[in-house]
């Protein structure tokens, strides 16, 4: 079974957002970048399926410029087995995003697409549906649990409130929660061997898919600064603002 | 401009939360129309029917809604969205599943998890983890939408809308719900809770965290921690709120004890309401504190739960 | 570049009684450090390679995240080794992007004063035409793609946690530290153990107070015949400041408040590019009251005027701290031994007359360089011979020409305080150019100098206004510092009774303020104090491995790719 993993190039997740004087957008001038957390983990997911022999291929893609090679080559650290980065200086929606993969798809024809539920930079939580509803496959999202069985994908998800199990038809689309598992270190060997590892790159404008934005940044600013409130004399005086109030009890 | 909102349920209650989608949907303007999609839902019909604001309710009460399969759903909204300009959902785990599939069938975009409208076209909504907030405008005719509960006030329940039931059924048969395991506990999980109270440094020990339980009891809260209070050993880790903890958003945060460094508060500033007490009058955490109390917790806590009824 | 890399599963080695079976990968020079020194010195060792049409395996490792993540410094950078490292900088993009147009030099003499220093009685090390202002990170972020491109392999995210050493004490490498192991010791499920990286020659390049620089100048004695180091903690800002406040190339440097009787340093304030500036003080850390605190000290001199007026209207973006080798070459130890070298501030090769160590360091890395690969290609060399020929090279150089000049510099101020060591400095500097015929020496271990808390007075900080001047864990929040949480905590205390006990009673245990993350905490539990360490906030600074009294605790490098995240910096 071949795996198709996908990942994004984001800003590394203990670096402090700051936008710019502008207002325009975020500021990522020299900040670290990383892999995004949920799509390691859709990596790590698909390696250790390899390992147990359910798959025999990892194919890692990234749709940006060439920075983003130095996270596919993290990929293949991790383990996968050759790279796909798709070709692009813009950046695009999801719904291109997910145009593009299924040309991808369609030329890899993957059982199995693995990909993080929502990037850290933009948090839109939207690619991974996208791209099942585009090729008609089913889904699971917020992955905290996945096994293969007889062709099908049985995946535990997490919902307001509990555990959510589903049945899968492969091919499928999972996108990975945090508790799916805690990828691994990569290691200096693995390193070392993925920097020969086969990285194909294809030009975005090349695959004749229509990327023209649908949405228009207007303007990025910080969050309103929490002030202050009020200070109360008495836990009585505390209750009734709460309930009357604030309106946050009853 | 007509508008559709899709009902977040669980086939016996109507989530609270759709009650502020509404209210965002009336931000933008127009005809609301609600829909409802389950199996023996009834008692979620009655509910939506109350709601104000909306014109109509569409039913489609039937066993392949049952466990609100996303690539079931998503063909009913999208068979339906013919008629509205604006297709809306509320961001919890129904509608965060299954309508990026009704805008990829669309081909339009998708707006996630707007916490403000500022016209038909243009929304905000929260980037990088809510620490910076983006302006976006929609270019297209058609609006796919998920709105964050916590940035809408809920609409009242005095309304009387007409019900119209759909007559067709939409089956991809490629997937199955195979059970629910929902969380028993309770407590609500930290993660989850709209109600959390928290202990720091100030609680002195881990036993007097025992103080905290009866609030949490009478309020249905979780309890959490400062990182001071789990360095401290007084309590284990998977309760620490904060930068390196838990990131919470709950209706009510109130904070016992606890100083409110940045490293807390980056956990918890997206928390509707702030209660602080601390004996402290120059601890940060009085300065995002909706609502602060200068008193001695061991003084205070025995009577904010004597107080609760 | 054919790369003839052997690595071995499973290899047993004896090491210290353990047997540790590590896989190990083989270089010709492991370089331990992405600084300026180690980079220099990997480039160096390349285009000499190039230049005699042979291969080499150079390897460098870094304990950051990133190439960049824990390099902090002022900088104005002097661009003479640069020059020769890389005569076509300009062409490569160099990131020096902001040529230094005025200097001023202040004597702040109170809270609001301050005298501005003409131009002529200020010594000619501290002027700085020619010279540029820049981020060191960003610099290092350059210098290690360049490194990149000429077949280096540069390893961050790894840290080295242990010396190699063979049966006849020869150092033969470096052990990458553990992944995965809890703060009780034990292996979770993520453990990867460290590697092996074997070399012909290992060069030490950890900057000021490396952890393995420490145990090398104990084990091979290479500081016996040396002035005690001296250090100094540099706490800095990086600032948006509004345009009308901005001069980009003004590089302004003082000294004075808040620094009075007992502690001596100086500020820097320089305007770079994009509407910046970055703002610092350095402390020297031999002060005497132990009620002292270098970041308070730092937060209040931002409300001086001379600084609050370019940062009013203005918001932090970045915080850090590091401290600083400032010796000199007095206190500058043997670098050479059996098997390797110590460079850059983890020797200790900073000017402090001109208060800058980027060029030195770096072209400390590429003599050590040249030392290296001439040894590599001497047939008569035996491999991990000591390095006997770089004294020669070192001495015959420009650096040591400078270390020498200014080797006066920071024992006068010590000795003699601001006014008299400045007026020294000034007759040494500009009259003498650094060559009179005696030294001044300060030969007193910096630790040693702190009086009894009993015999201090306690100094009141005014509380951060949080507009200019901030608290210590927001400053941390800032500098995007993480460490793995459950991890051993990676500041040893060799007895534990020490804090309390001696610290705590004789000097009010100054760890408390010196930190300039806050790791380290009394707190009273159960009505006794005990020091607690937040070893997540460390900032991987040194200052306490340096200042503690008792010398109680030892700095050793936590996980790798923990720490800050320094942008910009």
């Amino acid at each position: 079974m071949k795996i198709l993993v996908t990942i994004k190039r984001v800003i590394d997740f203990n670096v402090k957002v700051r936008v710019k004087p502008d207002n325009s957008n975020v500021d990522l001038a020299n900040v670290k970048m990383a892999i995004n957390p949920f799509c390691e983990i859709a990596v790590e997911e698909a390696v250790r399926l390899k390992e147990k022999g359910i798959a025999s291929e990892v194919v890692v893609v990234s749709i940006g410029d060439k920075a983003c090679q130095e996270q596919l080559r993290t990929a293949l650290a991790l383990g996968a087995d050759r790279a796909i980065q798709v070709d692009t200086e813009e950046v695009l929606e999801p719904l291109s995003i997910a145009k593009l993969l299924t040309k991808v798809i369609k030329e890899e024809q993957p059982s199995l697409i693995l990909m993080g539920k929502q990037a850290i930079d933009e948090d839109n939580n939207q690619t991974g549906q996208m791209l099942a509803a585009l090729n008609g496959f089913a889904q699971g999202t917020f992955a905290s649990k996945l096994e293969i069985e007889d062709g099908n994908v049985n995946i535990t998800r997490e919902i307001d409130g509990g555990l959510q199990t589903l049945k899968l038809t492969l091919p499928a689309i999972i996108t990975t929660d945090l508790r799916l598992n805690e990828p691994r270190y990569a290691s200096l060997p693995n390193i070392m061997k993925a920097k020969r590892k086969p990285l194909a790159v294809q030009a975005a404008a090349d695959l004749g898919v229509d990327l023209s934005a649908r949405t228009k940044l207007l303007k990025v600013t910080a969050p309103a600064e929490r002030q202050a409130g009020i200070v109360v004399e008495t836990v009585d005086e505390l209750v009734q603002k709460l309930r009357n109030e604030a309106k946050v009890i009853s | 401009m007509s508008i559709l909102v899709f009902a977040e349920h669980d086939n016996s209650t109507l989530k609270t939360e759709t009650l502020k989608t509404v209210a965002a949907a009336q931000a933008i303007g127009g005809d609301i129309t609600l829909l409802v999609a389950g199996f023996n839902c009834q008692s979620v019909i009655d509910a939506a029917v109350k709601i104000n604001g909306i014109g109509k309710v569409l039913v489609a009460d039937n066993p392949v809604y049952e466990h609100q399969l996303a690539e079931n759903i998503c063909l009913l909204v999208s068979e339906l969205a013919s008629d509205y300009e604006h297709i809306m959902a509320t961001a919890l785990s129904t509608g965060k599943n299954f309508m990026p599939r009704v805008a990829a069938l669309l081909d339009v975009a998708q707006i996630s998890d707007i916490i403000g409208v500022e016209s038909s076209d243009t929304f905000i909504r929260p980037i990088y983890a809510g620490n910076a907030i983006a302006t976006v405008q929609s270019l297209d005719s058609k609006k796919v939408i998920t709105v964050r509960a916590t940035g809408f006030d809920a609409v009242a329940t005095d309304g009387n809308a007409e019900i119209v039931t759909l007559d067709f059924v939409t089956d991809a048969g490629i997937s199955s719900h195979v059970s629910d395991q929902l969380t028993e506990s309770e407590r609500p999980d930290l993660g989850a809770a709209s109600v959390i109270i928290s202990g720091g440094r100030g609680m002195q020990n881990g036993d007097n965290f025992k103080l905290l339980e009866g609030i949490a009891d009478k309020l249905g809260a979780a309890i959490g921690a400062s990182r001071a209070a789990v360095d401290a050993g007084f309590v284990p880790n998977d309760m620490q709120v904060g930068q390196t903890g838990k990131i919470v958003a709950p209706d009510l945060y109130i904070a016992v004890g606890i100083s409110g460094a940045i490293q807390h508060l980056a956990g918890m500033k997206d928390s509707k309401v702030i209660v602080a007490i601390n004996k402290d009058e120059d601890a940060p955490i009085f300065q995002v504190a909706d609502y602060g109390l200068v008193a001695d917790l061991f003084d205070v806590l025995p009577e904010f739960e004597a107080a609760l009824s | 570049m054919k790369k003839m890399l052997k690595w071995c599963l499973f290899q047993t080695y004896s090491y210290g009684g353990y047997k540790m079976e590590r896989e190990f990968m083989e270089f010709d020079v492991v370089i331990v450090g992405a600084g300026p020194a180690g980079l220099s010195a990997s480039i160096k060792l390349m285009q000499q390679a190039k230049a005699n049409q042979q291969d080499l395996n150079v390897c460098v490792i870094d304990k950051g995240s990133e190439v960049g993540a824990h390099i902090l410094s002022g900088a104005i950078i002097e661009p003479t080794a640069l020059n020769e490292l890389f005569p076509d900088w300009q062409e490569r993009n160099a990131p020096l992007n902001t040529p230094v147009t005025e200097d001023e030099v202040y004597l702040f003499t109170s809270e609001t004063r301050a005298i501005k220093m003409p131009n002529f009685v200020v010594p000619k090390t501290m002027h700085n035409q020619g010279n540029y202002i820049a981020s060191l990170g960003n610099f290092c972020r350059w210098l290690a793609v360049q490194a990149e491109d000429m077949g280096v392999e540069i390893f961050p995210g790894f840290s080295a946690s242990e010396i190699i050493y063979d049966a006849d004490g020869c150092v033969k490498g470096v052990i990458t530290g553990d992944m995965g192991v809890s703060e009780t010791g034990e292996q979770k499920d993520s453990y990867m153990p460290g590697m092996e990286l074997r070399a012909k020659y290992t060069l030490f390049a950890e900057g000021c107070r490396g952890s393995l620089g420490k145990e090398l100048q104990q084990k091979f004695n290479l500081a016996k015949d040396t002035d005690a180091q001296h250090y100094g903690l540099g706490i800095k800002e990086l600032w948006d400041v509004a345009p009308e406040n901005h001069q980009e190339g003004l590089v302004v440097h003082g000294s004075g408040w808040p620094l009075v009787k007992g502690s001596s340093g100086g500020f820097f304030l320089y305007h770079t590019e994009n509407n910046q500036v970055v703002v610092g003080l350095i402390v020297d850390l031999n002060y005497s009251n132990p009620y002292m605190s270098p970041f308070d000290e730092f937060q209040r001199l931002k409300h001086h005027p001379t600084i609050a007026k370019v940062l009013q209207g203005g918001k932090r973006v970045s915080y850090g701290a590091r401290a600083i080798t400032k010796g000199g070459l007095n206190a500058l130890p043997k670098l050479t031994f059996a098997g390797g070298m110590i460079i850059g501030c983890n020797a200790g090769t900073l000017n402090f007359a001109k208060i800058k160590g980027s060029h030195t360091a770096m072209k400390s890395g590429m003599l050590a360089a040249e030392s290296v690969f001439a040894a590599l290609n001497d047939d008569s060399h035996v491999e991990g011979e000591e390095l006997v020929d770089f004294d020669g090279r070192f001495k015959s150089s420009w650096l040591y020409d400078e270390l020498y000049r200014s080797r006066s510099f920071g024992p006068a101020l010590h000795k003699f305080g601001l006014m008299v060591g400045g007026a020294f400095n000034f007759i040494d500097q500009n009259i003498f150019s650094g060559k009179l015929p005696f030294t001044i020496r300060d030969n007193h271990a910096d630790h040693e100098q702190l009086k009894l808390a009993s015999d201090c007075q306690p100094i009141s900080y005014p509380k951060p206004d949080g507009v200019l001047s901030f608290d210590k864990l927001s400053s941390v929040f800032i500098s995007n510092t993480n460490h793995e949480e459950d991890q051993l905590c990676h500041l040893k205390l060799k007895d534990k009774s020490i804090p309390i006990d001696v610290n705590l009673a004789k000097f009010d245990e100054p760890a408390q303020r010196y930190c300039p993350a806050g790791v380290y905490e009394v707190v009273e539990t159960d009505g006794q104090p005990q020091l607690q360490i937040n070893g997540q906030n460390c900032l991987h600074c040194k200052t306490c491995d340096i200042k503690d009294p008792m010398q109680n605790i030892t700095w050793v490098v936590p996980e790798g790719a923990g720490g800050p995240n320094y942008p910009n910096m």
